[in-house]
């Protein structure tokens, strides 16, 4: 079990920096100031922060800034980004439209 | 921006058909079957949306359909990549301002 | 319904067009799914001479590989499907493939995964303006559907990359500003950096951009000196006027379908990629990977790699002997083997080399500003000098590369055995053909004629970009830096078939600039 608290402590307080309003989920418009505040709110893993954020969530699913917010998050923690868990890999891997998706199989069934 | 007619290592540009589409009713000439973002781009377009929240510009980022930020509102059909979507004669092709054709700022 | 394959391949690129080529040689039936609406992956982008020996398609331009690829899958009737989207993977082999507007599930006995890589990413104050593109979006618009990506370019990233593409923009007409990158020395071959400055781009290391400008597109961007800590110095900004900035910093595994189906992965400098074995076996029974998605390399290992990946497959599901396999898959192993030498192997990645194999010094002056300095050139094996037409060979890196060596009908040149050693100039007398400068994939070798008797001599040099100046031409000879170095006069210009669109320029210049002048420039 991790504890939150003692983990904030030990990453200190959330400091804006002058490139806190700079975009990283260019799909989600999220900046990097708002990923860094999540993760001094107590989000410590990739999937919270998405869920939270929606970065890595809209139309691209990641592609572009998925490794940046790694490396954000990673600084946050004063960790290599390499110790830091990427997202879960789910279905369907590209943009579909849920009316593709709901005829799974290819029956139509109208 | 301009066309490549010929290059030093491939050649001469094939000749393609040339086709009339629509970008924000503007009538506009482009190569059938070229994504609609080359012929976008010759025609001088570089802004293919406007985002949700920031209402920011956007226009061809990666070419290849990964980022999706060049997504246009095609036949009335929004988030079309519009750099892998080949050109048809007689296409309506909008900016797109958030998820939809209408300018919401 | 679900429908059965031995074999599904996923990217129809080098990797897995060639697994797919194996396998069925092997007599089995593969199908290969690929989201785009043309087979090659990145290789009919890739209009540059390839390194490497022989059996890795040397001196063959990529775009012409992708056909030989094509027209070997076309022959042994492999089944490519394209606008078919792999969506899902799962541990049973099963792929979920969106084809038109269905979801269709396919299962294979084996499955490979050649998804290849995605573009990293850096952000900046304006990144998100248009006309700030990945150097793959250039790659895609210029060599496959012919528009110039912009008129004014600058270039982020000195890897292979960046250089490649830079050179590319030039070719395809458009002006490169600057080359730009925050490391403090360049990370992609120094032949590559060295065709582009004595065009007469500048190169800044240890740079990065500050800001793009613009309100509705680029106009304009700012670059700023970084410190050993990456951090801007102040008052070293520099503005140039441009209308589209190119990024290349790297590659990205695109391996999310091999996490989603359960394979075990590890995360590396070099990227998010599945455990595997030499084969491209995964932990996952019956799934392989092969090319980029399992390592970033060149598209010359990822053929190989795929070879090899359908090698093996063919044995695990018994249409080849072990034995059988065993023996190819040494054989292409050597070559592999050949292609990870040198001072680019994966292991050097990011180590500073400064002695060659040889032992000789490595230009720090190449490393740093892109262009070897002209009191560094003498010491390469080479550079030699005699009378009358000879071969200047300005190769000064350990890499996988030897078609020079095959390309001198005289034996001029030599290499020998190991591919990565700085080709030599032997005794033997060159007869001036040029087939050396059109085969150097890397540009790299020179026609000098030190003295023609008259106060003058003769540069023959590769020449790849339109217009092709005629004969008679008078304009200026380029140094290694890209700067003016003399007057000169074009006095010949050879084109053919067997130079593969390299021309052969040779220009009149100064006989004391026959060594300092490479490039040529006509007076406007």
């Amino acid at each position: 079990m991790i504890d939150i608290r003692e983990k904030l402590d030990a990453i200190g307080p959330y400091v804006p920096a002058p490139d806190d309003d700079m975009l990283v989920c260019r799909c989600e418009e999220v900046t990097k100031g708002e990923i860094r505040q999540a993760v001094h709110a107590g989000m410590l893993t990739i999937e919270e922060i998405r869920r939270f954020l929606r970065c890595g969530m809209g139309l691209c699913q990641g592609q572009t800034c998925g490794k940046l917010v790694k490396g954000i998050v990673a600084r946050e923690l004063h960790v290599s980004p390499l110790d830091i868990e990427p997202a879960t890999s789910r279905a369907p891997m590209r943009p579909t439209e849920m009316r593709i998706l709901a005829r799974d199989g290819g029956e139509a069934h109208e | 921006m301009d066309r490549i007619l010929t290059h030093p290592i491939l050649g001469d540009t094939p000749e393609g058909r040339l086709v009339n589409f629509t970008y924000d009713g503007q009538t506009l000439q482009g190569i059938e079957g070229e994504p609609i973002a080359a012929a976008l781009r010759v025609a001088g377009v570089m802004t293919h949306r406007y985002t949700k929240k920031r209402h920011e510009p956007r226009g061809v980022f990666c070419a290849i359909g990964r980022c999706t930020d060049c997504v246009m509102v095609v036949n009335g059909k929004p988030n079309i990549r519009t750099c892998i979507t080949p050109l048809e004669e007689g296409m309506d092709v909008r900016t797109q301002y958030g998820a939809s054709a209408e300018k919401d700022f | 319904m679900i429908e059965r394959y031995d074999l599904i391949v996923i990217g129809a690129g080098p990797a897995g067009l060639s697994a797919a080529i194996e396998a069925a040689k092997n007599g089995m039936k593969p199908i290969v799914f690929d989201e785009n609406a043309k087979p090659g992956g990145q290789l009919f982008k890739q209009i540059h001479k390839f390194f490497g020996s022989k059996e890795h398609k040397a001196k063959i331009r990529g775009f012409n590989i992708g056909y030989e690829l094509l027209e070997e899958a076309n022959k042994l009737g492999v089944d490519v499907r394209l606008n078919a989207t792999v969506v899902g993977l799962y541990d049973e082999k099963e792929v979920t493939v969106r084809i038109d507007d269905e979801i269709k599930h396919f299962k294979g006995d084996s499955v490979l995964v050649a998804t290849g890589a995605s573009e990293n990413m850096v952000t900046f104050k304006g990144w998100t303006l248009p006309g700030v593109i990945g150097a793959g979006a250039a790659q895609t618009m210029m060599n496959l559907h012919h528009i110039k990506p912009g008129n004014r370019i600058l270039m982020l990233g000195s890897g292979n990359v960046g250089l490649v593409v830079s050179y590319q923009l030039m070719q395809a007409g458009c002006e490169v500003v600057a080359l730009v990158d925050a490391a403090p020395r360049i990370g992609g071959y120094g032949v590559h950096a060295a065709k582009i400055s004595r065009c007469g781009v500048p190169f800044y290391l240890s740079h990065t951009i500050v800001e793009a400008s613009g309100t509705d597109r680029v106009t304009g961007v700012t670059i700023a000196q970084v410190d050993s800590h990456f951090n801007f110095i102040e008052g070293t900004e520099k503005t140039f006027d441009v209308d589209t900035i190119c990024v290349a910093v790297g590659l990205s595994p695109m391996s999310q379908l091999l996490k989603q189906a359960g394979v075990k992965m590890k995360d590396t400098p070099g990227g998010y990629v599945p455990e595997c074995d030499e084969w491209g076996r995964t932990s996952v029974p019956g799934i392989f990977a092969a090319g980029d998605v399992s390592g970033i390399e060149e598209a010359s290992s990822a053929m190989i790699e795929g070879r090899i990946a359908g090698s093996v497959i063919s044995q695990d599901l018994g249409f080849i002997e072990k034995a059988e396999m065993e023996a190819r898959a040494s054989e292409l192993e050597d070559a592999l083997g050949s292609l990870r030498e040198g001072m680019f192997a994966p292991k050097n990645r990011g180590k500073l080399i400064e002695k060659t194999e040889e032992g000789i010094g490595v230009s720090m002056n190449l490393l740093e500003h892109g262009f070897v300095a002209d009191d560094e050139i003498e010491r390469y094996p080479g550079v030699t000098h005699r009378k009358g037409i000879h071969p200047v060979i300005e190769c000064t890196q350990n890499i996988p590369c030897n078609p020079c060596q095959d390309a001198c009908p005289k034996g001029c040149i030599s290499i020998g055995a190991n591919i990565t050693s700085l080709p030599t100039v032997t005794e033997n007398p060159c007869i001036g053909c040029g087939m050396c400068v059109a085969s150097c994939s890397g540009q790299a070798i020179f026609l000098v004629d030190e003295d023609t008797g008259d106060g003058y001599g003769t540069v023959t040099l590769p020449y790849e970009f339109l217009p092709i100046p005629e004969k008679g031409t008078k304009g200026v000879a380029l140094g290694r830096d890209g700067h003016e170095v003399c007057e000169a006069e074009v006095v010949n210009v050879r084109s053919a078939k067997a130079f593969d669109h390299t021309n052969l320029l040779t220009m009149k210049v100064p006989k004391d600039m026959v060594m300092k002048a490479r490039f040529f420039k006509a007076a406007i």
